[in-house]
């Protein structure tokens, strides 16, 4: 059994932390009906998590150890 | 200029360029420049994912209930972030396999058991049909809906339709052909399809830049930016409830997990993208880039399903138009005919690409685990003595796909019409996710077995029928509707769709619960029912441990058969002529000159075996492989015992691990207190050697004055005078000499007398003082005190304290310069401590000097040519008395600056408490 490595425990880290951001009740905090900059604020949430946890996957697995 | 001859062509302008693309890629194969073996490639490949369904129907759901439509590509994102581990052990594992499909993968873990592969490839089938007949029913319907431009009509049914009218049914066709010449052209022993591969990335961005382009033209040509389409929403009562859609009518937050959980089993088990990820990967550092670079695929085709989706229910508000055709009828509406077109071809990608890999998948499991496994066992075929299969078995793949086409075809007939397009594409998720126990519980857990697989496959997929096949068929009109509303024989309790009374989730969610709960819960007690034969052990090793194999797996083959019998059959499904090249290869890398020199060993049998496996799958290949060489007798019993000895064997070696560490830990103590009694012996001659030469060297003097006294008795009287004077000092000196190394020596082995008593130490401290004066005076040293008005008595000897500070005093005028010689004796108490403190303006210690003089014999200075007064024990014997109450001894000192001795003694427990009170 090889020990796992400092970037595998930061992946799972991400994958909990992207379990938790498209989730209950995280997401209930934003389904309000209120918008920002003319979006409902829902909508412009999820997509900027979403963004950020594919930034954080690309610079975690491919960014050097 | 939307006539329908001009579709016609665009689509076929469309999918000869997908072939020159293929074509291409497939040269380059063959030149050894595989195009696809690129990260970015495979990235995009997995993007299949995306069908007709993402392209026409996100933007369909989006209308209904705002993001519910999300979770589906936000499942995948998830389960991309963990692909470097779970889906790398997939890959690793079926390359090191020869595994050909999903079925294949699934027989395989569970002992290359036909059983298995034939149920998992029945499931797939029923599950995935819909799915295909869903990509018809979308590029038929956009075709027809492109076709009555520049009206805007909704399709006929298509119920009411003659079959050779249908353009659905032209669509299957082509669909047919198209999969067939790219995925049936050629038997492989990796059944790779670079071709394809390359198709699906380039489909992938065709499809990409058509929905983007759709999404831009409505956010900023037909509206002022993203902004205006949601000011106008927010003013349309009826769309209001889309600005905050969780929670309420429209989706249910147990909805959304669900859907999530549900879309990360389909991104691993829908079975092209099983064919994607794994099979067609050419290298497992891929899934790195694939792991953000999928997701971000997914998020740049979904941004602009929420624009397109308002943006037509604000342009049709009168309803008449299906939310599903948002993306091809907003364009239509404004007469933009080329991006019509545009958005036409991009949703005909989508289509193809899921429909061409999802039934090259399923044909390649149709052949391999269904059909062959039959033919193979069937004696009345007579298929083990025909010379070449590997025709039979491209046909029989080509047939397949025809099948699986024509299948998808009738199915969108009969029932295409009672559902949306999500709600067909999620049935058939669920049916994939029924794989994910098998697959996963395989992956991780060495106890999962073939009984528990098959149980959890049954299981699983009965609930599935029951719970969202029956219900799809009650609403297609096949089934009495009543079934739904009252239950079987009316038992309530038993309604499809609200099972043992559970109401209140949607359909697939509901359907997922039950079938979740079933499918596990049959997988365990399977597995934990009865003991694993020996090839499943030896399989559930080979998968779970895959990363601890080095090279080839074992096998279990006896090397009883000839390289020639070998390669016939190997022939008999790969061509003769490959197996020629494939033979010669092997033999090459053995090293011997050819075939004929080959021996059956059971390597080869081994190389055989896979090389089928490749072709047929692993479990047809162990039927094969049996015709000509004998498998091990290797029973249950033998192999349990094997194992317990090995199991056995590593609990001693570990038990054997820890005595020797262990034993090293004792080893260097024992070093460690060696050394110590060295020194020990060291210091003891030391000390003895030590001591004789400080006793001789008074003893010399007195010899030598006592011989010149004796041998001159006529010596001036004053001389002789002086001389005894001198043989009494070195007698005095030798006295004192001699009774501090016994004191040290009674002190060192506990032989010491000491009588304790409560001490007042500012009486003793002026005591010493003033018995030290005369020295003092003589030295022309001044000497002060500084004491504390009261301090704590201290439990001491009184004598010995006495000594300690006569010796630091006596030391102090020693080494101060006479005349400028400043002494300074200094009494404090602190916390439960009593401190003396003798500062002297002497010469000073050195810093790696302030240690030693504290030893035995040890004295500052060149002890040759500068010999200090003294005997080199007084500290060493002051240590030891404030050491032994309970205090302690150091000195602070710097060169030329002159030195502070101090010394601590604790207060006694009484006195601590009258000063805390």
């Amino acid at each position: 059994m090889r020990k796992p490595s400092l970037r595998t425990y930061r992946v799972v880290a991400l994958f909990l932390l992207a379990c938790l951001l498209f989730n209950y009740p995280v997401l209930a905090l934003f389904n309000v009906g209120a918008t920002a900059v003319g979006v409902p604020v829902l909508y412009v949430y999820i997509f900027l998590a979403w963004a950020f946890t594919i930034v954080a996957a690309a610079v975690v697995i491919e960014g050097g150890n | 200029m939307l006539q329908g001859w001009v579709i016609v062509t665009a689509s076929f302008a469309y999918i000869g360029l997908l072939f020159c693309v293929a074509w291409f890629a497939d040269r380059r194969a063959a030149a050894g420049r595989s195009v696809i073996s690129n990260a970015w490639v495979y990235s995009l490949s997995l993007a299949v994912y995306a069908t007709a369904w993402t392209f026409y129907g996100s933007v369909g759901r989006a209308a209904t209930d705002g993001v519910g439509f999300l979770p589906i590509y936000l499942g995948p994102t998830l389960v991309m972030l963990l692909g470097w581990f779970m889906l790398r052990k997939m890959v690793r594992i079926a390359r090191l396999n020869r595994t050909t499909s999903l079925a294949d993968f699934v027989a395989s873990r569970y002992g290359k058991s036909a059983l298995v592969g034939g149920l998992v490839t029945v499931i797939a089938v029923i599950g995935i049909l819909p799915y295909i007949s869903l990509q018809l029913k979308a590029v038929s319907t956009s075709f027809q809906l492109l076709l009555g431009y520049p009206e805007i009509a909704m399709p006929a049914k298509a119920a009411s339709l003659v079959v050779m009218q249908d353009t659905a049914f032209y669509v299957a066709l082509f669909m047919a052909l198209f999969a067939i010449a790219f995925g049936t052209r050629q038997l492989d022993a990796a059944e790779r399809h670079e071709g394809m591969v390359a198709a699906i990335a380039f489909e992938s961005i065709v499809k990409l830049v058509a929905f983007v382009a759709v999404g831009v033209y409505v956010a900023y040509f037909m509206y002022d930016g993203l902004g205006d389409i949601f000011e106008h929403a927010v003013s349309r009562p009826d769309l209001e409830v889309l600005m905050a859609p969780l929670g309420g009518a429209a989706g249910s937050y147990a909805n959304w997990v669900w859907l999530t959980v549900l879309s990360m089993a389909a991104i691993v088990f829908l079975p092209r993208q099983f064919q994607m990820a794994v099979i067609e990967n050419t290298d497992e550092r891929h899934l790195r880039r694939a792991a953000w670079a999928f997701p971000l695929y997914m998020l740049a085709i979904n941004v602009f399903v929420l624009p397109i989706a308002f943006g037509g229910l604000l342009h049709f508000p009168q309803g008449g138009v299906d939310a599903d055709t948002f993306v091809l009828t907003l364009p239509m509406s404004q007469k933009a005919e080329g991006l019509a077109l545009l958005v036409f071809i991009g949703g005909l990608s989508a289509a193809t690409g899921m429909v061409i890999v999802e039934t090259v998948a399923l044909s390649t499991m149709i052949c391999n685990d269904l059909v062959m496994p039959v033919l193979l066992r069937v004696r009345a075929f007579r298929l083990t003595e025909q010379r070449d299969l590997s025709s039979l078995l491209l046909d029989i793949r080509r047939a397949s796909i025809v099948a699986l086409l024509m299948g998808g075809y009738f199915y969108y007939l009969l029932a295409g019409e009672a559902y949306a397009l999500v709600s067909i594409g999620l049935i058939s998720f669920a049916a994939a996710a029924q794989f994910a126990p098998a697959v996963i519980g395989g992956l991780y857990w060495r106890g999962g077995t073939r009984l528990g697989a098959l149980a959890g496959l049954v299981a699983g997929f009965s609930v599935w029928t029951y719970t969202l096949l029956l219900p799809a068929f009650a609403k297609s009109g096949w089934l009495a509707v009543e079934l739904l509303e009252r239950g079987p024989w009316g038992i309530e309790l038993l309604r499809p769709t609200q099972l043992f009374g559970l109401a209140g989730l949607d359909q697939i969610t509901h359907a997922m619960i039950w079938s979740m709960i079933a499918n596990v819960g049959a997988y365990v007690i399977g597995s934990v029912a009865r003991r694993q034969s020996a090839v499943e052990h030896a399989q559930a090793t080979l998968f779970v441990d895959v990363y601890q194999q080095t090279g080839e797996p074992g096998s279990a083959w006896s090397g009883a058969t000839s390289a020639a019998a070998l390669q016939t059959l190997v022939g008999r499904f790969l061509g003769p002529g490959r197996a020629v090249e494939l033979f010669t290869a092997y033999a090459k890398q053995r090293g011997v000159h050819g075939v004929d020199e080959l021996e059956g060993d059971r390597e080869l049998v081994r190389f055989a075996e896979l090389q089928l496996a490749g072709t047929i799958g692993a479990a047809s290949a162990r039927t094969m492989v049996a015709t000509v060489a004998r498998e091990e007798p290797l029973g249950l019993e033998e192999v349990m015992t094997i194992i317990d000895e090995a199991s056995q064997v590593i609990a001693y070696s570990h038990r054997l691990e820890e005595k020797q560490r262990e034993l090293e830990a004792a080893t260097q103590e024992l070093k460690a207190a060696n050394e110590r009694l060295k020194e020990l012996d060291r210091l003891k001659d030391d000390f003895i050697s030590t001591v004789t030469h400080e006793l001789r060297t008074p003893l010399t003097s007195i010899r030598a004055f006592s011989e010149i006294l004796h041998d001159n008795p006529d010596l001036d009287p004053a001389e002789r005078r002086r001389f005894l004077g001198l043989v009494i000092k070195e007698s005095e000196r030798l006295t004192r000499l001699i009774n501090q190394v016994l004191d040290l020596a009674k002190i060192e082995s506990g032989l010491a007398e000491w009588r304790p008593s409560e001490l007042d130490l500012r009486e003793i401290v002026l005591e010493a003082v003033n018995a030290t004066s005369a020295i003092f005076k003589s030295r022309g040293v001044g000497v002060e005190t500084r004491l504390a008005a009261s301090v704590p008595a201290v439990m001491a000897d009184r004598d010995r304290l006495m000594q300690v500070l006569l010796n630091l005093l006596s030391n102090a005028a020693k080494f101060c310069t006479p005349g400028t010689g400043r002494v300074e004796v200094r009494l404090t108490s602190g916390a439960g401590t009593i401190r003396v403190e003798v500062e002297d303006n002497g010469v000073g210690i050195s810093p790696e000097d302030q240690a030693l003089i504290f030893e035995k014999f040890r004295q500052v200075g060149d002890t040759l040519t500068d010999k200090p007064p003294g005997t080199g024990l007084g500290l060493a014997i002051c240590r030891r008395i404030v050491d032994h109450f309970g205090g302690r001894l150091w000195v602070r000192s710097e060169l030329g600056r002159g030195s502070v001795f101090s010394f601590d003694l604790p207060a006694p427990a009484a006195a601590r408490r009258v000063a805390n009170a």
